[in-house]
């Protein structure tokens, strides 16, 4: 055989090899929903959306999970995006190439690869006890806070530095100032790229557990939160929960709860995906 | 004739690679100078001094003296950006921001403040006639600037650049990424331009040089080989490289 025979025949493997690779994680993740699908999909009514947990499976329902997921995300979106977006800022654009910056990224990169339940530990530590938050949403806001910063800061430094210099220049050449420049072009170039990153962080938010059961969320809440000093659930707690369980309704129930929570992180990708195909043709 | 700009004793580094090496030279006012040579010689980097663009280079490091109308502008006291709306430049790729034609060209005016929406249309429009634009898009300016043609986008640039009313406008082969036609408007547009502005252009152009510079400086290596009056330049120069270049010798 010639090299380019070779070649062609090594090109026809490689690609079975992908397909093949591909479809693994593909038909792991259709078994899987199809599973929750045909278990839970029957239980969802706006009855389950609606009531309050409960030690009776048919009666139990979500409402204090989605409430307190819901608390739990916009107050960390409010508390996470601010600071990351502006640390992400100052490492990409002010900060002076030095030691100190290093060893800033190096730590970031590090944190982002830390097991979440170790920040559950520090957020124990930190918020409920020395701060004395006690078990509530702040707490656990500002624990996850902690675990989503690091994604927000990558993804604003790669949206920032995607936006061409010559952008930059142009700007600096009308006399714009530095934060001028930030303000008025390059964040408003890179905001679709900082927005998928937030999304995916938050969403990412959404599906903890851990932290938020070594902070002290309960299973079992009798009531939605009414402010940011509340104790809470979340849903993946609830879901955990009712898994747990022995009776077959139970996990029924956490079947229903498991599409709702996919729902939720499958609608925040989507928004992430649709934002970045309009940002990328903004500035084509 | 009168000087604007001026370099004495000019020495600029780029950690140690040496730049551009001891340049002495004279920009009159209202008047085209083109900066010529291979690429390499330092000429967009002597370009880039007058507006101050080379402190975004961690490495620059620069001795002797730039004046602008006899005012050195590397003293400390001097506010970079007062600088630059008095020295605007245009690039050597088209860049207008990713926003509309009317607020490409409005920007310079918006970042210093100016709200009164009836100034800025006015200017907005003289800096499009005079950036010879106006006729083409007048009906959209709303429109994205990137939807236009790359021509058309230089020229937005160029009225971005003149809406702030600077005195000296910078061009770094403003040309290069054009098609000829293109290329012919904006030398239009750059001989027009010369009554009221002083202009230095850089280009690898030698034809363009030839066609619309009135004077005419040659770098070669770091070093300023040759400056003097663009048909002097073109039809008797002095020096043996600069002949060399010219005539397409080398380079």
């Amino acid at each position: 055989m010639n090299n380019g025979k070779i070649n062609r025949v090594k090109d026809t493997i490689f690609k079975y090899v992908g397909i093949l690779a591909c479809s693994i994680g593909l038909i792991l993740l259709a078994i899987f929903i199809g599973n929750i699908l045909i278990d839970g999909f029957s239980r969802i009514d706006l009855d389950f959306l609606t009531s309050l947990p409960s030690r009776k499976a048919e009666k139990a329902g979500i409402l204090t999970a989605w409430s307190g997921s819901l608390w739990i995300v916009v107050l960390t979106f409010f508390i996470s995006v601010p600071i990351g977006v502006c640390a992400g800022i100052y490492l990409e654009e002010y900060g002076k190439k030095g030691r100190l910056t290093n060893l800033l990224e190096i730590n970031i990169s590090n944190l982002a690869g830390v097991p979440s339940i170790i920040y559950g530990l520090l957020g124990l530590e930190i918020f409920v006890r020395l701060s004395k938050m006690g078990s509530s949403v702040l707490a656990g806001s500002f624990t996850l806070s902690l675990l989503i910063l690091p994604i927000i800061i990558v993804a604003t430094r790669e949206a920032l530095r995607a936006v061409p210099s010559s952008i930059r220049a142009a700007s600096y050449g009308l006399g714009a100032s530095k934060w001028q420049t930030i303000w008025y072009q390059v964040l408003p170039a890179s905001s679709g790229g900082i927005l998928t990153g937030v999304i995916l962080a938050i969403s990412r938010a959404v599906g903890e557990t851990a932290p938020l059961i070594v902070v002290g969320a309960l299973a079992y809440v009798p009531f939605t939160p009414k402010g940011i000093m509340d104790e809470f659930t979340v849903l993946p707690i609830q879901i955990f929960n009712w898994v747990s369980r022995p009776q077959h309704e139970f996990s029924i129930n956490a079947a229903a709860a498991i599409i709702i929570l996919l729902i939720i992180t499958f609608a925040l990708n989507g928004i992430a995906v649709y934002f970045r195909n309009k940002w990328q043709k903004k500035l084509s | 004739m009168k000087i604007k700009l001026e370099s004495k004793n000019v020495d600029v580094y780029y950690d140690k690679l040496k730049a551009l090496s001891n340049i002495n030279m004279i920009i009159p006012e209202n008047a085209v100078t083109a900066l010529i040579g291979p690429s390499g010689c330092g000429k967009s980097t002597f370009l880039r001094l007058f507006n101050r663009m080379n402190d975004y280079i961690d490495s620059f490091k620069l001795s002797g003296d730039v004046l602008i109308d006899g005012q050195n502008i590397y003293e400390k006291n001097i506010l970079v950006d007062e600088l630059r709306k008095n020295v605007g430049m245009v690039f050597q790729k088209p860049n207008p921001f990713p926003k509309s034609i009317f607020d490409n060209v409005a920007y310079g005016l918006k970042i210093q403040g100016i709200k009164d929406k009836e100034f800025l249309r006015k200017r907005v429009k003289d800096a499009l006639v005079q950036a010879a634009l106006w006729d083409e898009v007048k009906d959209d300016l709303n429109k994205s600037a990137l939807s236009l043609s790359g021509g058309q986008q230089q020229r937005v640039c160029i009225a971005r650049t003149l809406a702030v009313e600077p005195t000296i406008l910078l061009m770094d082969e403003p040309t290069s990424a054009l098609d000829p036609i293109a290329t012919t408007k904006v030398e239009q547009l750059i001989t027009s331009l010369k009554e009221k502005y002083t202009i230095v252009i850089v280009t690898h152009n030698m034809q363009q040089a030839g066609r619309i510079s009135d004077y005419t400086s040659f770098f070669y290596m770091g070093d300023l080989i040759e400056f003097d009056k663009t048909d002097v330049i073109f039809t008797n120069p002095k020096q043996k490289q600069t002949e060399n270049y010219i005539t397409g010798r080398f380079g």
